[in-house]
């Protein structure tokens, strides 16, 4: 009996849980999109959740609104200018390139082209001076012809026998 | 030439700084509107007071108007009520959109504390609000006679923000300056 009554209460929560959220598409081809696109839509109130993840009411709004352009047969692309001529560019996690969104772009290739810039610096221009600091140790290698007989009486000493 | 373009490193972080200190000011709550400059989305919806009348954006047309955006669900809009009272009193014709509420409840809301709104748009869905990119009441746009949003603002009006965005346009537009006090 008991046993029973626990399988009820474990398959009745899961029914509940299941209960939570269901969208129902004309088109099951629909739904991958409709996934993609609420992940990357961000939720207005919320700030640092997309659609997907908020469950606050207008992310409920706008997750009915993003499965009716769907099933009306817009194109991803014609849903987001449908969100940003409403909401702005924020709604978007992936901003698209325009007047105030280049310099974000653009950010990390300046950043990269000054790294370079940079490496080039340290790396190419001291190479002159480098150059400069060999030569000058090839004429001290010069040794005088003393040293060089005691080097040379040395080097035979220790060759094997 | 060498010695300063030590100080490049510097003055790059000095600048970072001073963008980011700027970027403290910033209220990351406030979106930019998307809708300043263009024409009020055009609507056909039922008025809150009388469920068998439509009203549409012909209503306010060629009149310069704030359009409000309320709910008795909504806190912040118990607290800037009285300032749209006063505004009202002070003949600014001001539209309310009644934003996902229930209709019994609005219309003892408006009897309790006063009715500021030439009329209601009765939004029961939130359809209209997604239209003007709402995302939490109170909201309140001004709308020129050209039907143009000249400005919105997403929060409580009161004195301070009176003044601070609407007094000067609104002057602009019609000629006249309401006031509020210092309580509204």
């Amino acid at each position: 009996m008991k046993l029973l009554l626990f399988l009820m209460l474990v398959l009745q929560s899961q029914l509940l849980l299941a209960n939570a959220e269901v969208v129902e598409f004309s088109d099951e081809s629909l739904r991958p999109r409709y996934q993609q696109l609420i992940e990357e839509l961000r939720c207005p109130k919320c700030q640092n959740q997309s659609l997907a993840d908020s469950n606050s009411p207008i992310s409920n709004d706008l997750r009915a609104q993003v499965q009716r352009l769907l099933e009306e047969d817009l194109s991803d692309q014609q849903i987001k200018d449908y969100l940003v001529a409403r909401y702005s560019d924020f709604i978007l996690y992936r901003p698209e390139v325009n007047q105030t969104t280049w310099l974000l772009w653009g950010s990390p290739l300046v950043f990269v082209l000054l790294g370079l810039l940079v490496v080039y610096r340290l790396y190419f221009k001291q190479r002159p001076s480098e150059s400069q600091s060999h030569s000058q140790s090839q004429n001290s290698d010069q040794i005088s012809p003393e040293d060089q007989q005691r080097l040379d009486s040395l080097l035979t000493d220790r060759e094997p026998k | 030439m060498n010695r300063l373009a030590l100080f490049i490193p510097l003055s790059l972080f000095a600048v970072l700084t001073l963008i980011l200190l700027l970027g403290l000011d910033k209220d990351p709550t406030e979106l930019p509107s998307a809708l300043v400059g263009e024409p009020f989305p055009a609507f056909a919806m039922p008025s809150l007071q009388d469920p068998e009348s439509l009203v549409t954006q012909q209503d306010f047309a060629d009149q310069v108007v704030l359009v409000n955006v309320w709910a008795t669900w909504c806190f912040a809009c118990r607290i800037e009520h009285p300032s749209l009272n006063a505004l009202a009193e002070q003949g600014v014709k001001i539209i309310g959109l009644n934003y996902k509420d229930q209709r019994k409840a609005a219309q003892l809301w408006l009897l309790e504390r006063g009715n500021p709104y030439s009329f209601n748009i009765y939004d029961e869905l939130g359809s209209l609000g997604i239209d003007l990119g709402v995302y939490g009441a109170p909201e309140t746009y001004l709308v020129d006679a050209q039907g143009i949003i000249r400005h919105r603002r997403v929060g409580v009006v009161d004195k301070r923000v009176w003044e601070a965005e609407f007094a000067a346009l609104y002057q602009e537009l019609t000629g006249t300056t309401p006031v509020l006090g210092a309580t509204q």
